[in-house]
């Protein structure tokens, strides 16, 4: 069975048509990467498979729940780290995580070792007492992962993990995910527009452009389908997205993304 | 015969439904109860770390009573019957100083929402009505140290206080269910505009009908007809009407406490199942 399937997911805003009839499957254990330039419609497919917008029609289950009859039962299974920056600066960093080891229900006996344990895992054991805002960006990520692990979820949801990191954070970041795959097999979507993250971290990747899927595959089969020796993935996303255009990313979303970067950075 | 033996008895078929019901609503009450005071903890988190807050917020009350208060209570312009105008209005100002603090929380949640926290808290398997109710509670932890800066202030400038601890608990409990039903208010309209500008917009409009179409400072008899009739649906009026009794000795509620208190509740309840329902319309 397939932990994370997906049928004609189709999501409009008004008349635009954000994600376009999106189907996928994802075997438990995998690292799948969606990759596309900004506007593609990733965090839009994101935020369907973790019940925070509803599609507007086709279907989606996550490990055997529908992501809109059985929102709450999808909840529980799944961990999500947003695009932006979503742990409080106002709260130390093991604060940040016993809230939400208390609004997952961990049991109360284990809570404490389990936040600690946490922490330590994402090299943050030092700095856990301390308010989040004093945190460094590679810091405040490996924070936000270590918070979303503490359930044991079956399907980790990271959005632009690594946006705004300089190399040195980004190369961690990428470790620790490596880590969680291997010592806890979870599945993990991953969301980027670096194509080296994704060549380096995911089994498959699909390559996302105006709402609809272009390609899909492992990193391998896809450079063998564009070209031969010496292809990259960076020329796998030329080839079926063309060269980079301005295609989406309102002012809004760059907004955004520019606080979240200057913020992390 | 125990009601053990009667379950044996009666076999399986009486068992499942009835008889584990009620339990297992007091266990989804319990659920809830615990989902929403895990939101409220955070905020109360937040506040130890960075107290400030609290103590900027005691400057207005202080500048109403001591100014607004006292040229009032000397020009004798407003007619409060046997009530001295400082002890009219001390109630109406702590009903005020909660409000402020509440009708702009609101605004809490589009900062969250533009950070991404927003979007963690429903992501998880947290009940809206919680989420949404837990917020409420953590205006009413602010709107708590109003009552107290207030108290002081009034000891200080003579108001006939009732200390009784009944009346005390009253009051604190009055004004944690006005904090609640204002600030739940607030963001229902942050759900419906979700940006700051038109937030802070909208705030400032509410709440000078809300705070002068009340019983705050001055009583409702003064007001035209058709006034009376906007202060008589607006749920402040039975706030401070509660305060009123409850804070003053020998102080009286003139549509009667239970009805205030009865208005009070059911208009937050209204308010937070309205909210819960609006609440993910922020991350869309």
């Amino acid at each position: 069975m397939h932990i994370l399937e997906t049928d004609a997911l189709t999501r409009c805003f008004g008349k635009l048509k954000a994600v376009d009839a999106f189907t996928v499957s994802v075997e438990a254990g995998e690292v799948f990467g969606l990759l596309g330039p900004n506007g593609a419609g990733k965090t839009t497919v994101i935020k369907m498979l973790t019940t925070l917008l509803p599609p507007t029609s086709g279907t989606a289950g996550v490990g055997g729940f529908d992501v809109v009859r059985h929102a709450r039962d999808v909840r529980r299974i799944i961990g999500y780290v947003p695009q932006m920056l979503s742990a409080d600066g106002t709260l130390s960093g093991y604060e940040n995580l016993l809230v939400f080891a208390k609004l997952y229900d961990l049991p109360r006996a284990e809570r404490e070792s389990r936040v600690r344990g946490a922490l330590a895992l994402m090299g943050l054991a030092d700095a856990a007492d301390r308010l989040v805002r004093t945190y460094s960006g590679g810091m405040i990520r490996r924070l936000e992962i270590a918070q979303s692990m503490l359930h044991e979820p079956k399907v980790l949801f990271l959005d632009e993990p690594t946006i705004g990191l300089d190399p040195l954070a980004r190369q961690a970041v990428w470790e620790r995910i490596e880590e969680l795959r291997a010592g806890f097999g979870t599945t993990i979507l991953l969301t980027t527009h670096y194509m080296e993250e994704a060549d380096g971290l995911c089994n498959r990747v699909a390559i996302m452009h105006l709402g609809k899927v272009r390609a899909i595959g492992t990193p391998a089969e896809l450079k063998a389908s564009v070209g031969g020796d010496g292809t990259t993935l960076e020329d796998v996303f030329v080839h079926y997205v063309g060269a980079m255009l301005e295609s989406g990313g309102t002012y809004r979303e760059t907004s955004r993304t520019r606080r979240t970067a200057r913020r992390l950075g | 015969m125990r009601p053990q033996e009667l379950v044996a008895r009666l076999g399986g078929w009486a068992d499942p439904v009835l008889l584990r019901l009620p339990g297992k609503f007091a266990a989804a009450v319990a659920q809830f109860a615990y989902k929403t005071a895990v939101i409220t903890e955070v905020e109360a988190r937040k506040l130890r770390h960075d107290p400030t807050e609290l103590i900027t917020r005691a400057l207005q009350p202080a500048l109403w009573l001591l100014v607004f208060g006292q040229v009032f209570t000397r020009l004798r312009a407003i007619p409060t019957g046997d009530l001295r105008y400082i002890d009219f209005m001390a109630p109406g100002i702590l009903a005020q100083s909660v409000l402020f603090i509440a009708i702009f929380y609101g605004i809490s949640i589009i900062w969250e929402r533009d950070l991404g926290i927003v979007h963690k808290f429903l992501a998880s398997p947290t009940p809206r009505a919680a989420l949404v109710l837990g917020k409420a509670l953590s205006a009413s932890v602010r709107g708590l140290s109003q009552a107290v800066i207030i108290y002081v202030l009034a000891f200080f400038l003579g108001v006939k206080v009732c200390w009784n601890p009944l009346a005390l608990a009253g009051v604190f409990s009055t004004v944690i269910l006005g904090a609640a039903l204002f600030s739940t208010l607030s963001l229902i309209i942050a759900c419906l505009v979700k940006t700051r500008e038109r937030f802070m917009g909208i705030g400032q409009v509410m709440t000078m009908p809300l705070f002068f179409a009340s019983n705050a400072i001055y009583p409702i008899a003064m007001m035209p007809k058709w006034l009376q009739v906007i202060s008589r649906i607006n749920p402040l009026t039975y706030e401070v009407d509660a305060l009123r009794a409850m804070m003053l000795a020998g102080g009286t509620s003139s549509f009667g406490l239970w009805l205030d208190l009865g208005v009070l509740l059911a208009a937050a309840a209204v308010l937070v199942a309205v909210a819960a329902r609006l609440y993910p319309n922020v991350v869309r």
